[in-house]
């Protein structure tokens, strides 16, 4: 009785607001891993190539230690990933009762291709110094195709929420007929994961430069520091203008298959041509648009250059009222688009920068300016993925399914979200700092060691057992002490 | 063709039970191994068994759950709505155990390593007791049908869910000791051995006998699996009855390599007996394989997903066994390999 008149009423909260917030946090915090596992497997077989073709002990050195914070990065992104899972079940019952015939068939793939990734970390790690250098840089291939193949699989299943096809429906609206194909290769699919799979390069490549950058700003300027930085920094930096073309593409593929998504990005409250590209500025309940810069005519010349500032652009005023997303919602597509944009350019910027200069002087820049650019453009990089996210899921409400399900109908009717998702973030904060901690410590044993040991490190292979104790072991002894 | 996604789903559920089941037992051992001194030794050995795919164990949890959520979405909605919270409290056992892993090893100061090795053996016991409490439930029909939420509090609190889970704790348990007797045995640590055998015999009379009270507990709580266990599930009921009882003898007596196997044997054949006490029904008695199971369209493809798995992942798997089983540089001795 205890239970039901006095805990219930203070554990009841409205779940749906709950749910959104505990799932829009955990992914935000997954998304970070994400890149880190798709994309540092590359960087580290091109130093490891570079190390075996030209004898280069810097590439070793940093082929070996990339290896085994990847397996660290890869062991948490794993667990955070494993939440997501839950969480489908956990926040969004209705949704998976309803669609998981068909949402779920991606992750049935990702799933085969996330095992392998494991595995071949494993083997990767464990071949050092126990396969040829050849043979063991091969095992290195199949984690780099597994991560990028994962990576598709996780987004077809985000893209069919865009744009849902490859079901039947009857009359009550029951999934009655799936074709998995038609799941899988949604029309949204193909630019939303090259766009995924390109962020991840350039974020995993800004975000482990960044920290040789870091360390080229404290005199670190070893030859294993350049190469730290050269290797992911030139991979970002080219992937970055393929980033652009790609996001070009995608833009226009929302403009004509999810309009409002698109009025709120460009922040079009009225239907009509000639529409300004509005930098920030925000949209008010009354339905005008105050604030911010404009460039006349901009955003419907980017729609579509054949018919420039003629284009037509839909206005956010098409939407039935009842599907309308909330004004804060317009307004944070907006926002997020902004920082997306602006922060890509920024790192577009760069980038050219690093490409000019290493044209005319066969060189990185050595200015400190660009090492401290250099520096934030892991931080700045992550932030850009993450508008951008938030541009795609924020720009779908409020639809769970774009135009078959809302999110509202999708929560558990579980009172006791809030008290899931205060622990999450407690949780996630706790293992974000070990992570970071843990990563340092391993930074500072390699620089003070130097060596490679591969049995401290998740995945590694097992230590072999010390032999049996003898009586008189002290309890600071390292290693061997669990 | 929901039959044939519904088997694949129990051979996820008993690959988790024997591979996932071994590592949350061993995180029991290390619970129970005592102080710091006292427990170093064994520690080491639990250490040392813990092989380079370990969490990969855990991928089993996420198989099991993609075959549920695909081809049985509207049972798997019923669950997760129903038990919310043991399923959370899994969840964040999981989130502690797996990131305890991934930075365990990656720590070398003796406290560091204590403080997430304490981390790692709680949640090791926490999460298989809910997926226990989270087996009976379902077992029972306590999860209501068409993806409805059930009672979110009894559903989960009572004596067939008291009983799983603490079943489960048992039996991983048990079976861990005797992978751990193994793992002992060849790095030639006699004391070890010994440590691990006498556990894995207590675990092994403790697990039969909570077996036996599941008897009762089942007759009187749960008629439709209790009925199954005893008509269709029988030959396997008594299949694990069997091998755990020669199981246990071979320990007793110190032969542990078929004491291994069998032991195997007695917890796989307990998991598929409920699975085939509960058959045909996802969910006994509301929800039944044929009539929840997904379009044909997603079971096929969960089909083509599991046949890649097959020929694509399990070679990769044996390799890394392979070569984790022999192979050891000249420095570091031949006492693993």
């Amino acid at each position: 009785m205890l239970f039901t008149e006095v805990v219930s009423p203070v554990l009841a909260v409205n779940p749906v607001t709950w749910a959104r917030s505990q799932m829009a946090f955990t992914l935000a915090a997954h998304i970070i891993l994400v890149p880190l596992g798709v994309s540092w497997a590359f960087f580290t077989l091109l130093a490891n190539y570079r190390a075996i073709r030209h004898q280069d002990e810097a590439a070793l050195a940093l082929a070996q230690r990339w290896s085994k914070y990847m397996a660290v990065t890869f062991a948490v992104g794993a667990v955070t990933g494993t939440v997501l899972s839950f969480e489908f079940g956990l926040l969004w019952p209705r949704f998976m009762g309803r669609w998981g015939g068909a949402f779920g068939v991606p992750f049935a793939f990702e799933g085969l291709f996330f095992f392998t990734e494991a595995i071949f970390v494993a083997i990767y790690i464990y071949g050092w110094r126990r396969l040829k250098p050849w043979t063991h840089f091969w095992t290195g291939v199949p984690i780099v195709i597994a991560g990028v193949f994962g990576s598709i699989s996780v987004i077809a299943a985000n893209a069919w929420m865009n744009d849902p096809s490859g079901f039947t429906l009857n009359s009550s609206g029951q999934v009655v007929k799936v074709d998995p194909m038609g799941v899988i290769f949604n029309r949204a699919m193909p630019l939303q994961a090259a766009h995924m799979v390109v962020a991840a390069y350039i974020v995993g490549g800004f975000l482990i430069a960044s920290v040789y950058a870091m360390g080229m700003l404290r005199g670190r300027n070893d030859r294993y520091h350049r190469l730290g930085f050269l290797i992911p920094f030139t991979v970002a930096a080219i992937a970055t203008p393929i980033q652009m073309a790609v996001g070009d593409s995608l833009t226009r593929w929302i403009y004509t298959n999810q309009p409002i998504k698109f009025a709120a990005i460009e922040l079009v409250p009225q239907t009509r041509s000639d529409v300004p590209e509005t930098l920030l500025g925000h949209l008010n309940a009354n339905g005008t648009v105050s604030g911010g810069i404009g460039i006349p005519g901009m955003a419907s010349w980017l729609s579509d250059p054949k018919t420039g500032t003629a284009t037509v652009v839909q206005g956010l005023n098409t939407v039935p009222v009842d599907d309308e997303p909330t004004i804060v919602q317009i307004n944070t597509v907006h926002l997020s688009w902004d920082i997306m944009i602006g922060l890509g350019t920024l790192l577009f910027l760069l980038s050219v920068w690093y490409g000019l200069y290493w044209a005319i002087r066969r060189d990185m820049p050595r200015s400190r300016w660009f090492l401290r650019i250099a520096a934030a453009s892991g931080i700045l990089s992550i932030l850009t993925m993450e508008a951008g996210w938030v541009v795609t899921e924020v720009g779908r409400q409020p639809w769970i399914v774009y135009n078959y399900m809302k999110v509202e109908d999708a929560a558990t009717g579980n009172t006791g979200v809030w008290i899931t998702f205060v622990a999450v973030v407690l949780l996630y904060i706790g293992v974000g700092v070990t992570t970071i901690l843990v990563m340092r410590g391993m930074s500072r044993r390699f620089r003070q060691d130097g060596g490679f040991d591969e049995h401290d490190t998740p995945y590694g292979p097992a230590e072999p057992l010390a032999p049996a104790p003898t009586p008189d072991h002290r309890d600071d002894q390292p290693v061997a002490v669990p | 063709m929901s039959t044939a996604v519904a088997v694949i789903l129990f051979v996820g559920v008993t690959a988790y039970a024997l591979f996932g089941g071994a590592d949350f037992g061993a995180g029991f051992w290390d619970l129970v191994a005592g102080g710091a001194v006292r427990g170093e030794r064994p520690r080491a050995v639990i250490d040392h068994s813990i092989g380079p795919v370990w969490e990969a164990n855990h991928v089993w949890l996420i198989f099991c759950f993609v075959v549920l959520w695909t081809s049985f979405p509207e049972a798997f909605a019923s669950i997760t709505l129903t038990l919310f919270v043991p399923l959370t409290i899994a969840a964040f056992g999981i989130v502690l155990r797996g990131s305890s892993f991934a930075f365990r090893k990656a720590v070398l100061r003796t406290r560091d390593r204590r403080n997430f090795g304490a981390a790692f053996a709680v949640s090791s016991v926490i999460v298989p007791f809910c997926m226990g409490a989270v087996a009976g439930a379902i077992a029972t029909g306590r999860v209501p049908a068409g993806g409805e939420a059930g009672d979110p509090v009894h559903s989960w609190i009572n004596p067939t869910s008291l009983l799983g889970g603490v079943l489960a704790v048992v039996v991983v348990a048990y079976l861990s000791a005797v992978y751990l007797v193994w793992d002992a045995r060849r790095a030639d640590d006699v004391a070890m051995v010994e440590y691990f055998r006498r556990r894995a015999v207590v675990a092994a009379v403790v697990a039969g006998a909570v077996a036996l009270a599941g008897i009762f507990i089942l007759r009187a709580d749960a008629p439709f699996l209790y009925h199954g266990l005893t008509t269709r599930a029988l030959p396997l009921v008594i299949a694990s009855a069997l091998c755990g009882v020669a199981s246990l003898v071979l320990l007793i007596r110190g032969a542990h390599r078929y004491a291994r196997i069998l032991s195997i044997g007695a917890v796989a054949s307990v998991v598929l007996a409920w699975g085939v006490a509960q058959w045909p029904y996802v969910i006994p008695e509301t929800m039944k394989v044929s009539t929840t199971a997904a379009p044909s369209g997603t079971l096929e493809a969960i089909l083509v997903a599991f046949g890649c798995a097959v020929v694509l992942v399990l070679p990769a798997l044996g390799l890394l066994y392979t070569l984790d089983q022999r192979s050891l540089l000249p420095g570091e001795g031949a006492e693993t390999g």
